[in-house]
C-alpha cells in the first residue's frame, strides 16, 4: 500500500520523528531571520545614530521594567495618518541599538516612536505623576514615585560593557566616564556638558526635572530618555533612496 | 522532614544515581543562590536568591525524607501485569493548572478594571497595568496552560505507551521546577525584573533554570516513549513531541541575552532592532503555535475520542495535519510586524504563510469534529464533551479570523488596536481554556480514582457562564478594535486628523467596562469549576488507592 506505510518510519522510531521535527520547524526561522543579518537596509546605518547616552540608557531600563510597552509602541507605520500624527515613519536603524527593541504590540496609548521634543520636560513631569492632571481623561497609571526614587547607577558601566560586547559601539572612553556623563547629563549648566555632547553627539544636558536635590532620579532618566526619542536622525537630511538596491 | 524514626533502612536499601544526584546538584544551587544573595545588585535579586536558596534546601530534604520513607526496591514498573502508572506529579499538575488558572483569570480582570478604571492602579507601583499585564499573560499561559500541558502529556504518554513514567525523581523535578520558575518569573514581574519581551518577560536566571528543566522535561516524555509496548508512537505524542522540542529552540534563541552581571538581574539581549523584533516575533507567534496550539491539539487527539468513545476521524488527516501545521507555523512571526521596519520580503512570507496556515489549522479541526461521527447525541449528555467541541468551534473562528487580519491591508486597521487582543481572547478562552477544561474534566475522576464528577450540572454551568463571558469579552473587543482603527484614520472635510488619541480611548470606554465584565463571567465559570472538581474529590473512592491523594507531596 502506498506511500502512506512509509510513515510509519516516524512514528516507530523517536528519534527520526524528532529529526523530522526539528528539520521542518527550522527551516522558516532561517529564510526569514538570517538574511535580516547581511540585507542593507536592516543593517545600514543612518546619520545621527549613536548609543544612548549613559542617563537616556538608564531612562530606557526605566522604561522596561515599568513594562511601557504594554500600552505605547514605537514604530510609525508609513501611513498618511501615522505620518501625520506621530512624525516621519520610523527606519530600521533607528532601534539598532535597542537591546530590546521596544517597538510594542498595542497603543491604549499613543506612539512614543517621536516623543522626544513634543512636550516641555514640565509637561512630562506633570504628566508621569498625575496624567488626569494634563490630560483629563487619560487611562495611565501615575509614576509619581519615579521622582522620589534615587537612581541607582552605580553599576551604569557594568551595563556599557554588555551592551558593547553584542554589538553597541561603545568606547573605553564612554565606559570610563560612564558615571559622570550621568551626573553632566541632569544638571543644568554643567561645564562638562560639550565633552558629553562630543562623546554624544545631541545629547541635551539640563535639569530634566527641576530637581533642586541635585540627586539624579529615576525621573530624571526617565524623562531624558522620552525626550530624546525619535530625534536623533534629522530628516531634513535623511535620503530614502541611500538604501533602495 | 526526615525524622529520626525512619531509622534504621532496610537491608539492601540504596540511594539512586537520581536521588544522589539530585540533592547534591540542589545543594550547589543553594550555595551559589547564598554567594549570589550576599553580593546581589538589587533587594528584588536578593529575595530571588533567598527564594532559589530555600527552594533547593527543600528540595534536598525532600529527595533525603523521601528516600528514607521508601522501601529498598523503587516502585515495580508493572503490577501484575500491568503497568503502575505514576500519577502523582500529573495530579500535582492538575492541581496547580486550576489554582493558577484561577490567578490568571483574576489578574486579567483586574486589569480589565484598569483600564475602565485608571484609579484601579491605586497608585502602588507593583500593581500598575505594566507590570500585571505580563503577570496576567504569563500566569495563563504559561502557568495554567504549562501545568494543563505537562499534567496532559504526563498522563497521555503513560497511557499510550502502556508504560510507568521514565525517571523517579525527574517527574517530580519536572514539576516542581517548572511551578517554580513561575513562581520566580511572576514575582519578578511585580518587583520591576523583566526583559522587556513580550511573553518572554523573565530575566536570564529564570530562564537558564527553566530551560534545565525543560531538558528533563523533553527526557521524561521521550523516556517514557522508549519504553512503550505499542509499536507505533499515538499521534498525540507526535504533538506533545513537537511542542516541547520547538519550545526549546524558541526559548533558547529568542533568549539569548548577556547578564550585566552574575550578581545583578538585569541583562542584555544579544540581538537588537529589527533583528530582536523578527526573532522576538518568531517566538512569540510559535509561542501560539506551538505552546497553545501544538500541545492542546495533542490534548485533542487523546481526550476527544477517548471521551467520545469513537476512533479519531482519519490517521491519513492526521499525518498530514501534524507536518503542515508544523512546518507553516513557523513562518507566520513576520505578521506581527506588518507595515513596520521589518523589510517587506519578510512581512509578505508572513502574510501567505499565515494564509496557507488556515488549511491545516481547520484540518485539524475537521478531524477533531468528525471524531464524534456516531456520537453527536452525546452533546445533549455529555457538557464535559459539549465545552471540547466547542472548543473546536472557537478553534476554528480564531484560525480563520487569525489569517485574516494577517493580510497588510486589514492589518493596517486592526493592528495596535484592541481588535488584536480580541482575537487573543477567542483562541486563548475559546479554544485553550476550554479544551482545557475538558481534559481537567476528564482527569480528576480518571486520576483520584473517582466515578464520576461530583455534578454535571454544575459543568453546565460553567460552561454556560463562560461562554456568555467570552462572547462579551470578545464582541467588545472587535466594536472597540475595529472603531480605534476607523478613528485613527479619519480624517474631516478639510483634510485633517478628526481624532485626537485621546478622543479614541474615551470612546473605547464603555466597550472596556463590557470587556472586564466579561472576563468576570468567566473567573465566576472557573470558579464553579474548582468546586465541582473540589467536592470531586471529595467523594468516596470507587477503588482502593495506594495512599491518600496528598497531592502537594512529592512521594510516589
Amino acid at each position: 500500500m502506498s506511500v502512506w506505510n512509509k510513515h510509519a518510519i516516524f512514528e516507530k522510531n523517536s528519534i527520526i520523528l524528532i529529526a523530522g521535527i526539528l528539520v521542518v520547524v527550522a527551516i522558516g526561522g532561517l529564510v526569514e531571520i538570517a538574511p535580516l543579518f547581511y540585507l542593507k537596509n536592516t543593517i545600514e546605518t543612518v546619520e545621527g545614530m549613536r548609543p544612548y547616552t549613559p542617563l537616556e540608557l538608564a531612562g530606557r531600563n526605566i522604561y522596561v521594567r515599568e513594562g511601557c510597552y504594554n500600552c505605547h509602541s514605537q514604530m510609525i507605520r508609513p501611513m498618511r495618518d501615522e505620518v501625520e500624527r506621530y512624525g516621519h515613519y520610523s527606519l530600521a536603524a533607528e532601534s539598532m541599538y535597542d537591546k530590546p527593541f521596544q517597538w510594542g504590540s498595542k497603543r491604549i496609548g499613543p506612539d512614543l516612536a517621536r516623543v522626544g521634543s513634543k512636550y516641555s520636560d514640565d509637561w512630562h513631569v506633570e504628566h508621569l505623576k498625575d496624567p488626569r492632571a494634563v490630560v483629563p481623561t487619560s487611562i495611565m497609571p501615575a509614576y509619581a514615585f519615579l521622582f522620589a526614587t534615587p537612581l541607582d547607577y552605580r553599576h551604569i558601566e557594568s551595563d556599557m560593557k554588555v551592551q558593547s560586547v553584542s554589538g553597541v559601539p561603545y568606547t573605553p572612553e564612554m565606559i570610563a566616564h560612564a558615571k559622570a556623563d550621568v551626573q553632566i547629563q541632569a544638571a543644568a549648566d554643567d561645564p562638562d556638558a560639550p565633552k558629553l555632547q562630543a562623546r554624544y553627539p545631541k545629547a541635551v544636558a539640563r535639569n530634566y526635572t527641576g530637581n533642586r536635590t541635585g540627586e539624579v532620579s529615576e525621573g530624571d532618566a526617565l524623562v531624558a530618555y522620552l525626550q530624546m526619542l525619535g530625534t536623533l536622525v534629522d530628516f531634513k537630511k535623511y535620503d530614502g533612496k541611500a538604501n533602495v538596491r | 522532614m526526615a525524622s529520626a524514626g525512619t531509622f534504621p533502612t532496610a537491608p539492601g536499601k540504596r540511594m539512586t544515581t537520581g536521588e544522589g544526584g539530585t540533592a547534591v546538584a540542589l545543594g550547589l544551587l543553594a550555595l551559589l543562590s547564598i554567594i549570589i544573595a550576599s553580593g546581589a545588585h538589587t533587594a528584588a535579586y536578593a529575595f530571588h536568591a533567598y527564594l532559589f536558596a530555600a527552594a533547593s534546601v527543600a528540595g534536598v530534604f525532600a529527595v533525603i525524607n523521601r528516600y528514607y520513607e521508601r522501601p529498598a526496591e523503587l516502585p515495580p514498573q508493572e503490577i501484575a501485569g500491568k503497568p503502575n502508572y505514576n500519577f502523582g506529579p500529573v495530579k500535582f499538575a492538575v492541581t496547580a493548572s486550576m489554582l493558577w488558572g484561577i490567578a490568571g483569570f483574576l489578574i486579567g480582570c483586574i486589569i480589565a478594571f484598569q483600564l475602565a478604571y485608571p484609579v484601579v492602579n491605586l497608585d502602588i507601583a507593583q500593581i500598575a497595568f505594566g507590570r500585571l499585564r505580563p503577570l496576567h499573560t504569563s500566569a495563563v499561559i504559561f502557568a495554567f496552560g504549562g501545568n494543563v500541558l505537562i499534567a496532559s502529556s504526563f498522563y497521555v504518554v503513560q497511557r499510550t505507551c502502556r508504560a510507568r513514567l521514565a525517571g523517579d525523581v525527574a517527574p517530580w523535578f519536572v514539576v516542581l521546577g517548572y511551578n517554580f520558575f513561575i513562581v520566580v518569573a511572576g514575582t519578578g514581574y511585580l518587583l520591576g525584573i523583566t526583559q522587556g519581551k513580550e511573553y518572554a518577560e523573565p530575566e536570564w536566571y529564570a530562564d537558564l533554570f527553566l530551560t534545565v528543566v525543560w531538558v528533563a522535561y523533553l527526557l521524561v516524555f521521550l523516556g517514557t516513549i522508549w519504553k512503550r509496548k505499542e509499536p507505533h508512537i499515538f499521534v498525540a505524542n507526535w504533538f506533545y513531541l513537537a511542542f516541547i522540542v520547538t519550545i526549546a529552540m524558541l526559548h533558547i534563541v529568542n533568549n539569548a541575552a548577556i547578564p550585566v552581571s552574575i550578581f545583578s538581574p538585569k541583562s542584555y539581549i544579544v540581538w537588537a532592532g529589527v533583528q530582536d523584533a523578527m526573532v522576538q516575533w518568531w517566538y512569540g507567534h510559535n509561542a501560539v503555535g506551538f505552546f497553545l496550539t501544538a500541545g492542546f491539539l495533542a490534548i485533542m487527539y487523546y481526550f476527544i475520542p477517548k471521551r467520545a468513545e469513537r476512533p479519531v476521524y482519519s490517521y491519513r488527516l492526521s499525518i498530514i495535519h501534524f507536518w503542515a501545521l508544523i512546518f507553516l507555523y513557523i513562518w507566520a512571526g513576520p505578521h506581527h510586524l506588518h507595515y513596520t521596519a521589518l523589510p517587506d520580503w519578510a512581512q509578505t512570507l508572513g502574510m501567505v504563510f499565515s494564509i496557507m496556515l488556515w488549511m491545516p489549522s481547520w484540518g485539524g479541526m475537521i478531524n477533531g469534529l468528525l471524531t464524534l461521527q456516531g456520537a453527536w447525541d452525546k452533546l445533549r449528555t455529555d457538557p464535559v464533551l459539549r465545552l471540547m467541541v466547542v472548543s473546536l468551534a472557537f478553534y476554528g473562528m480564531s484560525t480563520f479570523e487569525g489569517p485574516m487580519m494577517s493580510i497588510k491591508a486589514v492589518n493596517g486597521l486592526s493592528h495596535y488596536t484592541d481588535w488584536t487582543i480580541g482575537h487573543v481572547h477567542s483562541g486563548a478562552l475559546g479554544w485553550v481554556a476550554y479544551v482545557s477544561f475538558g481534559a481537567i474534566y476528564c482527569l480528576v475522576p480518571w486520576l483520584w480514582n473517582r466515578e464520576r464528577l461530583y455534578s454535571l450540572r454544575l459543568v453546565s454551568w460553567h460552561f454556560w457562564v463562560s461562554t456568555l463571558g467570552i462572547v462579551l469579552y470578545i464582541s467588545a473587543m472587535w466594536v472597540a478594535g475595529i472603531m480605534q482603527g476607523l478613528m485613527w484614520r479619519a480624517y474631516n472635510a478639510l483634510g485633517f486628523l478628526e481624532y485626537s488619541f485621546i478622543e479614541s480611548i474615551d470612546a473605547t470606554h464603555p466597550l472596556y467596562v463590557i470587556r472586564a465584565l466579561g472576563g468576570v463571567l468567566f473567573l465566576l465559570g472557573s470558579l464553579i469549576m474548582a468546586f465541582n472538581l473540589y467536592m470531586t474529590v471529595r467523594s468516596p473512592s470507587t477503588a482502593a488507592e495506594p495512599r491518600a491523594a496528598g497531592a502537594l507531596v512529592p512521594a510516589e
